[in-house]
Parts: C-alpha cells; structure tokens; sequence
C-alpha cells in the first residue's frame, strides 16, 4: 500500500472512532457521565447484527432497521434503570456503575457467545472497492462508514441547533439546575439521550464488526479508541470529535505500514501527547473543558 | 485533648467536652488486629502448607483493596489502571532477580521503582478527574501492556520465569513466600491508616468530595492526589512483586489484567468505602465468592460486577457502613469523636 | 381580592442545616410584594421552594388552591408559576432567542409569544441571533425575565433583578414590570433598595435569619420599621441604621 493509500485509510477510519465517540461525547455532555460500558455496548450491536442476520439470513445492513430502534430502546432502559440512579449518589457513582456493568457485559457476552472472534456478514458492500488513479484504493465499506459518520454527526448537529428539544438538551447541558427550573422535563431528555448514545454506539459495533472481527472482551479497547478521539478533538465538539478520530486512524495505519506490532502503542501514545501538550485538546468548548479538567495543581 | 469547660452554641447547659481520637473499642480491636497479625505470621509452623495457598490470595486481596481505596475511597481517584504498576511491580521484580539480588529483597525496589515511574504518569492523568481520569488510567495500562510485549529482554508475549528461588526448599519457599505477602498485606492496611490519620487523610478527602471548596481553604489538592497516587502505584508494585513470586512467572496478559481493577473495585463497594475496614471485609467476601463460584467461569465475573453495581445504588457505604453506621463501630477510627458530659447542678451526665 | 399563592409553616434545610424556619405568607392576585432581607436571610430560598427548585421538609405551598408543596418546578410552571433566579442564569451557549423559548418548555399558555415579548424588551430584540453571554448586564437581566415571561405566568417572582445594574438600567426594567402588573401578572420581588421595594409594591414582607420578622401592606410602615426589622432589632429599640 503506497502512503497516499494509508493516509486516505486513516482519515476514513476516523469516521469509525468519530462514529463510536459521538454518543460518549453526547452522555459526557449533557449528563456528565462517562460511560465506561460504551466500547461494550458497541460490541454488542455487534453480537445483535450476528444474532439477526444468521436468523434472517441476510446482510447485516438489512437488519438496522430492528437493530437501532432496539439499541434506542437499550439506552433508555438503561438511563432509567441505572444511570439515572447513579447521578444521584454522587460523583463517583456513575463511574463505578458503568464500569460494573461493563464488565458485567463483556462475560455474559463470553459466557453466550464464547471468545472465539466473530464476524459480519456485510454482503456485496464488504468485499467492492473503487480505484482512484492508479495508486489508490478505497474499500467502498470504509468509504460508507465514513459517509455514515458524517451523516450522523450532521444529524446530531442539526437535532441540537434547529429543535426545541435540541434547545432543551444544550441547555441542560449548560446548566442543569436552571434546565429544571425554567421546566425542562429532565428525565425524559437524559433518555433520549442515552437512547441515542446507545444506538450510535450499536451502529458502530456494526461497522467495527464488518470491517474486521470483535470478541466478547474488545468493548475496553473501542472506549478506549472512542475516549482518545473525543480528548484530542476537543471535549463538548461533535466535530472536534471526527478530528480527533482522523487523527487516530492516520497514526494508526501509517504506523502500521512501518511496523504492525507498533500502531496501537503510537495511538497511545499521541493521544498521551496530546494531553500534556494540549490537555483542552484541539476544538474544545472552553466551557466543557474546564468542567472536566481538574488543573488544581 | 484537654477538656474545655465551654457554652456550645445553643446549648442551654455548659459543659465539658473532649475531643478524641481513639475509642475502647478501638484499643480491644488493635489489640486483636495484632494477635492476629502474630497468629498469621505463625501459620508457616502451625498449620503449613495446605492453609498459606488460600491465605496467600486473600493477604493479596487485601493489600490491593487497601490501596485501591486510598485511591478511589478517600482521594476520589477511580482508577481502573492499578494494573499498570502491578505489572510494573511483577517485571521490575523479575528484572532485579535477573541481576542476582533475592527475590524476596526484591519486592522493595520494585514498589520504588513502580512509584517512581508512576511520578511522570501523575503529571498526565492527574489533569483528568472523574470518569475522564478512570479511561486515562486505562489507557496507561494498555501502554505498559504493549511496551512489555514488545519488549524481547523481558520475554516479550511468552513473559519470563522469575529466576533466584531454587536455592530454597519448596516448603521454605513457600514459607518465604507467605511471609512477604503478609508483611505486604499489613504494610498496605497499616500504611494507608496512619497516612490518612494525618493531615494528609483530611486533605485527600476534602479534596476528593469537592476540590474548588478545598482549594479554596488552602488545601494542596494537587500534592495530596499526587501523593495518594504514588503511594497506591509503589503499594501496587509490591502487589505485583509478590504475585510474581507467588506464580514464578510473569507474562504481559496476566500481570496487566483489568481483572485486578475488577476486583479491587468490587471489594471495596463491597467492603465499604473510605473506611479502613471495609476493603478487608471486601477481600473477605471476594475470598469467599471465588471459592465458591470457581467452577462458574464467567459467571464468576458477572456475579462480581453485578454486586458491584447493586453496592453503589444500594448500600453505598457497602458492609462495612451497614454495621458502623448501626452500631456506631468504629475499629480503626480516622477521624475524631466529641464527647461531653453536661454539668448539670452537680450531677453528671455523660452526653 | 383573592389570595393567589398561600405558604404555610414552610421549613428548607440544606443538608442538616436549617434556611427556613416556619416562614408563612400570602400573596393576593394582582398584587406586587417586596420580599427583604440581609444577605443569607433566606430570600433566594424561599423563591426557590416556592418555585420547586428546593424541597421543603415541612409546610405547604398552595397556588389558586391547588397544592403544589411536592410538585416538580415544571408542574408549577405549567400552573403558572415562573422564577427570574438570582444571577440571572441564562444558558451561555444558546442565544438570546433560544433562552426565551427554553423558557416556554412547559408554558401556562400562549399568551405570550416571541413578538409580544420583544415589543415589551425592545432592547434584546435586536439582539435575538446573539449568544447569551455576550450580552451586557442590563440586557441579560432583560433576557432572563423574558426568558420566564415565555412560561406566559399569572405569578412571576423576581430575584435581586437590580444587582450590578446601572440605576437607569433599573428604572427601565422596573418600568416594565409596572406594565406587567398592568397587564394582570402577579409579581413577588426580591429587592435590595428599600426605597425602590416600597415604591413599587404593595405589600412588604421581611426576613431575617430564615424567618418572617415583619409582614404589612406597604401604606401602614415607616421605613425605620422596615430597618429595623431587617437587622434584628426591636421596633422599639429608636435606632436608625444608616
């Protein structure tokens, strides 16, 4: 594979962490929970993709139609039943809660699905490129995953500028004491929310799970990836976000070229980087940013 | 502390009132914790081999949930990337051994080398709080994962044997080995009461409950995390430094295993956060559930989470809180008690 | 007259300590009471029980006989309750015209559309597109009364609107609340200028240390009572504060 061809795979690849970041980035902003069950919640679109396409024998672009409504419903399920409760026994609680329930997950998974490596099956889609010149080489599937990030993001964008519940959202993520006190219904919003969160996370396990093999204990490595993209972007930017992912994957795969053993560890360690250097990362909301970094000496 | 004969603010008698550290209680329970310690200690003339296997886990329990709280219980640190110095520990181990000391004179480099290296990690993560903080620990451990499997002088994906122990007895070996894991164990729950008995112990949870409102009244938030940080990591190493004499074998996989972060989360929610008895009654627990649910595989695990979770919604001072918070117990006290007698013509009532 | 809002033996703790103390008042329809006190006295507290933002351990709070002492602060809204919260508050990151129509999420009724507010706030009309925090003192104070406006309330209880604003500024802004008592709204006004509270309300009540020390309509006080009052002292004392 020439650079060019690297290069191109990376930037595309962004669009996966972006894909995957956007519903942490979502839930940290407007309910300032870090949802360490996210990565696992990815996988398991993943693992419902396999269950409904080996049951409808078909594509598992054709089953998105249960399966995102589905995840949808997941997250509200589990914004009313867990996290919402966990909000309310303090700071510290949302993170035990969703790394219990992580890990919770990931060995039910083990115990329904063993840890062999799985795949999907993603029809004609997952096997077609096109060429662009001579030199490089786009898989129509990174391409589409791609495309979908940036519709998705765009969707968020305009969910969150032109609605009122979008009104709503931003302003309880800018201040929710006020938020309920103007007559916000705050816990429907924060299930809609999470709903949302969820299903981007399913979409993404879905393209993750094409695009290469998952197995019951990957969800750590996709939050991981997902966290470090919404870091470098820039807390609170939806955006940003989609630039931290590019990031992400141009090092990853251009590192990769040079020695496979190395990229994850470059990833790493720009996303290390990053933070010492520019801990606000590169588009952050001065706002979101000094919420979460703790700068007290 | 001297009694004061003073007018409390509303109270419509005066009294005398003494504020103090330590209980009855308090003195019977250190009495015992160190009878116990000696008993313990003993175990290797007493009942041998069959009884040191299982208490060597739960000694390990214990040290890891001790220091895991310092963190998460009374500095507010969640960190799930403890792993990252128990690996640390485990190979520094291996690397002093490989040098010709004694192992077991080794576990005390170990831990040093683990704090000091943690030193350059505190000034990264600790610019994080909260859940964003949890992941950047994460992230560290997945890097000393990675640059151990790289590595070929430490044995790369296959790990190393941990050379140095085949002078000895398998019995004085494992005697050897017993003894470290307690003085680890003690030196943790020990080491992480006297710490927080001091000025530091009030800081640390000042700061972790509210760290504008401590700054602001001049607490040094940064140097009491980072404090709390480093001794948990050097805590870690010697953790790590121990299971590798234990398994005498180190390997990338095993060392840096989330699992340990699991557990040390769950003993603690379990046990009972930011108090010094609640990690061992967590050990104690974990002890017993392993034990029970060994032939479970996963199961095991979820079972652990599940209580985990169920802990922080439900019972969120854990056991522990359940009987203190009944029975006004406090073993190993941190904090201070007011107790006054109200002077009433002549007689006295004890308040 | 009838009485609108009815606060009976209300008690607010935070945490273990005690704000309110049994406070107890009434406000009549089409009436505007000044509600004093020092700093900490409880003033802020009581808007906010009143307007479901605090819980109250103890008391009752009844709106058009309707008890609302556990209703949720979108509930009050929806019965006509709106608060102008101390510091204004607005959402930074929403403009001016968003922060008014957050502020219709769970509105008593239609009564006040987007363009009957910026004919009454004709100074942040033409600053509709702008984000919140870019906006002077004296506009923002305007955005947030707006902003409860929106919620279109038979009772609007403003909190310390004057603070940090230049006196012309203020007049302007007390200027619309009296067409707004015009209009048929009930205003409860905290207030940190005496001569203003008396001016423009018809009855005055005090606090002090989380309880009621005076209540009286505003015509039967000398402002040496009201003085008096408000630093604890007994009306009898003959001490003028300055």
């Amino acid at each position: 594979m020439t650079w060019v061809n690297a290069v191109i795979q990376g930037l595309l690849l962004g669009g996966q962490y972006a894909l995957i970041a956007c519903g942490l980035s979502l839930t940290f902003g407007v309910m300032r929970i870090v949802n360490l069950a996210h990565g696992d919640l990815a996988v398991c679109g993943a693992y419902l993709g396999l269950v409904l396409s080996t049951a409808l024998g078909v594509p598992v672009w054709i089953t998105l139609p249960l399966l995102l409504p589905a995840a949808f419903a997941a997250g509200v399920l589990l914004q009313v039943t867990l996290f919402g409760r966990a909000l309310r026994h303090g700071v510290l609680a949302p993170v035990l809660v969703t790394f219990g329930l992580s890990v919770m997950i990931e060995n039910l998974l083990q115990e329904a699905a063993t840890s062999d490596p799985r795949g999907l099956n993603g029809g004609a889609l997952a096997l077609a490129s096109f060429r662009i010149g001579s030199q490089i080489t786009v898989s129509w599937l990174f391409m589409t995953a791609f495309l979908t990030a940036c519709a998705v993001l765009s969707g968020l964008q305009l969910l969150l500028s032109r609605t009122s519940w979008g009104r709503q959202v931003r302003a309880t993520a800018d201040d929710l004491d006020t938020a309920r006190l103007v007559g916000i219904r705050v816990r429907p919003l924060f299930a809609t929310v999470a709903g949302i969160a969820v299903a981007t996370a399913a979409l993404a396990g879905v393209f993750i799970g094409t695009i290469g093999t998952f197995d019951p204990y990957q969800g750590t490595n996709v939050l991981i990836f997902a966290f470090e993209a919404v870091v470098i972007g820039g807390l609170g930017s939806l955006w940003g976000t989609l630039v931290g992912g590019m990031a992400l994957g141009v090092t990853q795969v251009v590192v990769g070229q040079v020695n496979e053993a190395y990229a994850v560890l470059a990833v790493h360690l720009l996303f290390l980087a990053v933070l010492a250097v520019r801990p606000n990362g590169l588009f952050a909301s001065h706002q979101a940013a000094s919420q979460q970094l703790g700068a007290l000496g | 502390m001297k009694p004061a004969a003073t007018q409390a603010k509303g109270a419509e008698q005066p009294g005398e009132y003494t504020v103090s550290r330590w209980s009855r209680t308090a003195t019977g329970f250190t009495a015992l914790a160190a009878l116990v310690v000696v008993f313990l200690a003993a175990i290797p003339y007493t009942l041998g081999g069959p009884a040191e296997q299982p208490l060597i886990t739960l000694l390990t329990f214990v040290a890891m949930a001790s220091l895991w709280n310092l963190l998460a219980g009374f500095s507010g640190l969640t960190s799930f990337g403890q792993q990252a110095y128990i690996g640390l520990g485990a190979y520094a181990l291996y690397l002093v051994a490989a040098h010709g000391v004694n192992p077991i004179a080794g576990i005390g480099p170990a831990a040093v080398i683990a704090a000091v290296i943690s030193l350059p990690v505190s000034l990264l993560v600790l610019r994080l709080s909260g859940g964003y903080f949890a992941v950047a620990t994460l992230v560290v451990a997945a890097v000393f994962e990675i640059v151990a499997t790289l590595s070929p002088s430490v044995g790369g994906t296959t790990g190393v044997s941990v050379p140095g122990l085949a002078g000895y007895t398998p019995v004085l070996r494992e005697a050897l080995i017993y003894w470290a894991t307690l003085v680890v164990a003690v030196a943790s729950v020990a080491g992480v009461y006297l710490l927080v008995r001091r000025t530091f112990g009030l800081d640390a949870r000042a700061a972790g409950s509210d760290p504008v409102a401590a700054a602001s009244l001049g607490v040094r938030v940064g140097r009491s995390r980072r404090l709390a940080y480093l001794v948990a990591a050097g805590g870690a190493g010697a953790v790590g430094a121990v299971i590798a004499l234990q398994t005498l074998y180190v390997e990338p996989t095993s060392v840096f295993n989330v699992q340990y972060s699991v557990y040390m989360l769950f003993m603690v929610l379990v046990g009972g956060m930011g108090t010094i008895e609640g990690p061992v009654i967590g050990a104690l627990v974990l002890f017993g559930l392993q034990e029970a649910l060994s032939s479970y595989g996963a199961w095991y695990l979820v079972i652990v989470g599940g209580l985990a979770v169920v802990c922080t919604l439900v019972a969120s001072k854990g056991l522990w809180g359940l009987v203190s918070d009944r029975f006004g117990w406090s073993l190993l006290p941190v904090g201070y008690r007011v107790r006054g007698r109200i002077i009433e013509g002549g007689t006295q009532r004890k308040a | 007259m009838t009485t609108l809002l009815e606060v009976t033996g209300l008690e607010v703790f935070y945490g273990d300590f005690q704000a309110l103390f049994g406070v107890s008042l009434s406000v009549a329809q089409g009436g505007a009471t000044a509600l004093v006190g020092a700093n900490g006295a409880g003033k802020t507290t009581l808007l906010r029980a009143i307007a479901g933002a605090q819980p109250a351990a103890r008391g009752s709070i009844s709106y058009r006989d309707q008890n609302l002492t556990t209703a949720p602060p979108y509930q009050r809204i929806a019965q006509g309750i709106a608060l102008v919260p101390e510091g204004r508050k607005l959402f930074p990151s929403l403009t001016v015209e968003e922060n008014i129509q957050v502020g219709a999420a769970a509105a008593a009724s239609k009564q006040w559309p987007l363009d009957r507010i910026y004919e009454t706030f004709p100074m942040i009309a033409r600053r509709r597109g702008q984000r919140a925090s870019t906006l002077s003192g004296g506009e923002q104070q305007a955005v947030a009364i707006a902003r409860a406006l929106a919620a279109a309330p038979t009772l609007l209880l403003l909190d310390e609107i004057s603070l940090g604003l230049a006196p012309l500024i203020v007049e302007a802004l007390y200027q619309t609340l009296a067409e707004l008592r015009q209009a048929g709204t009930t205003l409860v006004i905290v207030e940190q200028d005496l001569r203003r509270a008396m001016d423009s309300c018809d009855d005055l009540v005090c606090l002090l240390e989380g309880r009621v020390a005076l209540a009286a309509p505003v015509p039967a006080l000398t402002r040496d009572q009201v003085v008096a009052a408000y630093f604890g002292e007994t009306a009898t004392s003959g001490e003028t504060a300055t």
